[in-house]
C-alpha cells in the first residue's frame, strides 16, 4: 500500500474509532433514559446517583402480569393487576381495552402516573411478546400451553365473564 | 486478490461483470421471493400466541436485516472510495442508498403494522425502533450529501464519510434489545444460539431472507449499471452499449 493510501486509511480508522467511542460513551451516560420502562425492581434497588420513582411521576413500568392477580370489574372496563420481575410487585389500575396478547404471565408495559408508591394508574397498556415462534401443537407439548383460538367462544369462559 | 479486483476499478469492466450477473440474480430473486413469501404467508403454521399475525415476520425481518446489510455494503464502498479513491466505488453509493432506504422504510412500516395488533401501538420510542429510524435518516443524509455539491467528487467524499461514520449505528440497532429494556423483543435468528423459532416456520424465513438479499442486490446492480453509464456517457464503450440497446428497440 503506498504511503498516501496508508495515511488516508489511518485517518479513516481514527475517524470511525473516534466516533464509535464518542457515541458509546454518550449512550452509556444516557442508558437510564434510553430504557423504555422501569422494572418493579427499580422501585427497591435504586442505583447510586439515580432517583427512585416518586408519587405523581409519569412513567412506564414493565414486567410480567402476576398469575391470579387480574381483577376485572364486571360492569366497566376497569381492570386491576400486579406486575413483577424478580421480587416486588407493582399494582396497575387501568380502564380501557387491553391488547389481545394480554394474559397472566405475559410481559406488559404500562404507562401512566404513579398514584401511590407502588400503584400505577395507567393510561396505556402495551403487551410485550417474546422472540419465540412455534405452532400451537408444539407449544402445547413443550410449554403445556393450551391454545385457545381468540375467536372461538371458549376463549371467554375462564375470565369470569358471562357466556 | 488485489490483482483480481483491480480491473473493476475500470467502469467498463465493472459494467460487463454486473451486466453478466444481473439476469442470474434477477431470476433467483423471483424464485426465492416467490417460494419464501408463499410458503411463509400461506403454508407455514400459525403461531401459538400471535396466530396468523406473526406472518408479517416474513417481510419484516428480511427487510430489517438487509436495511442494515445494505448500509454496511455502502459504508465499505465509502471506505474504498476514500482510501483508494476508486470512482466505481464512489458511484456505488448512490446506487445502494435508495435501495437501503426503501428496505428501512419497509421494515419500519411492517413493524408498525405488526405492533398495532400485538403490542397495542403503532410506534413507541424504544431503542430498537428509534435506532432503526435513525438508520433511515442516515440513508437520507447520505443521499442528500451526495447530491449537495456542484462537484460530484466532493459530494461523493462527503457522503462516503457520513456512510462510514453511520456504521456505528448498526451494532446499536442489533444490540439495542439487549443493552436496554425495550418493547421490541430480542433476536430470534440473528444470534449464536439455536434460533427460537420452530423449524417449520424457520425454513420459509430463511428462504425469504435469501430472497430479500438477492432482491437488494438485484436492485442495487440495476441502479449501479445506470450510474456507470451516466458517468461514462461520453466514452465509446458506453455509447456502444447504449447504441446497441437503441437498435434492439
Amino acid at each position: 500500500m503506498n504511503p498516501r493510501r496508508k495515511k488516508r486509511l489511518t485517518w479513516v480508522a481514527i475517524l470511525v474509532v473516534g466516533v464509535s467511542v464518542a457515541v458509546g460513551l454518550m449512550l452509556y451516560a444516557m442508558s437510564q433514559s434510553i430504557n423504555l420502562f422501569y422494572t418493579p425492581s427499580d422501585f427497591v434497588e435504586v442505583e447510586e446517583g439515580k432517583q427512585a420513582p416518586v408519587v405523581g411521576q409519569r412513567m412506564r413500568v414493565g414486567g410480567m402480569v402476576v398469575e391470579g392477580s387480574v381483577k376485572r370489574n364486571r360492569d366497566t372496563l376497569e381492570v386491576k393487576f400486579n406486575i413483577t420481575d424478580t421480587g416486588p410487585e407493582i399494582t396497575v389500575l387501568y380502564q380501557g381495552i387491553l391488547p389481545d396478547l394480554f394474559r397472566e404471565g405475559q410481559g406488559i408495559v404500562a404507562q401512566g402516573e404513579l398514584v401511590e408508591p407502588r400503584v400505577l394508574k395507567a393510561s396505556e397498556v402495551l403487551a410485550k411478546h417474546d422472540e419465540e415462534y412455534m405452532p400451537p401443537e408444539l407449544a402445547e407439548k413443550m410449554k403445556g400451553i393450551k391454545h385457545v383460538n381468540p375467536n372461538s367462544p371458549e376463549a371467554y369462559t375462564d375470565d369470569g365473564s358471562e357466556q | 486478490m488485489w490483482r483480481w479486483l483491480h480491473p473493476y476499478a475500470k467502469p467498463e469492466a465493472t459494467y460487463r461483470l454486473v451486466d453478466r450477473l444481473l439476469p442470474w440474480f434477477a431470476a433467483l430473486t423471483i424464485i426465492s421471493l416467490a417460494v419464501g413469501m408463499i410458503w411463509g404467508l400461506a403454508f407455514a403454521p400459525a403461531d401459538y400466541q400471535q396466530g396468523d399475525s406473526y406472518r408479517i415476520i416474513y417481510i419484516h425481518v428480511p427487510s430489517a436485516i438487509f436495511s442494515m446489510g445494505a448500509y454496511f455494503g455502502m459504508a465499505v464502498m465509502g471506505a474504498i472510495a476514500l482510501i483508494w479513491q476508486i470512482k466505481t466505488a464512489e458511484w456505488s453509493i448512490p446506487a445502494i442508498a435508495p435501495v437501503g432506504a426503501a428496505m428501512t422504510a419497509i421494515a419500519l412500516f411492517t413493524g408498525a403494522i405488526w405492533g398495532k395488533p400485538m403490542w397495542g401501538t403503532w410506534w413507541v420510542w424504544d431503542a430498537r425502533l428509534t435506532s432503526e429510524l435513525i438508520l433511515l435518516f442516515l440513508y437520507v443524509g447520505v443521499m442528500a450529501l451526495y447530491y449537495a455539491f456542484d462537484d460530484q467528487r466532493t459530494g461523493a467524499k462527503a457522503a462516503a464519510i457520513l456512510a462510514m461514520v453511520g456504521v456505528v449505528n448498526l451494532p446499536i440497532i442489533h444490540y439495542s434489545v439487549e443493552w436496554w429494556n425495550t418493547l421490541h423483543q430480542g433476536a430470534t435468528i440473528t444470534k449464536f444460539e439455536r434460533p427460537s423459532i420452530a423449524t417449520s416456520m424457520l425454513w420459509p424465513l430463511l428462504i425469504s431472507l435469501l430472497g430479500f438479499m438477492l432482491l437488494t442486490a438485484t436492485l442495487v446492480m440495476m441502479r449501479f449499471k445506470n450510474e456507470l453509464l451516466r458517468h461514462e456517457l461520453h466514452r465509446p464503450w458506453a455509447q456502444k452499449v447504449l447504441g446497441t440497446a437503441q437498435e434492439a428497440d
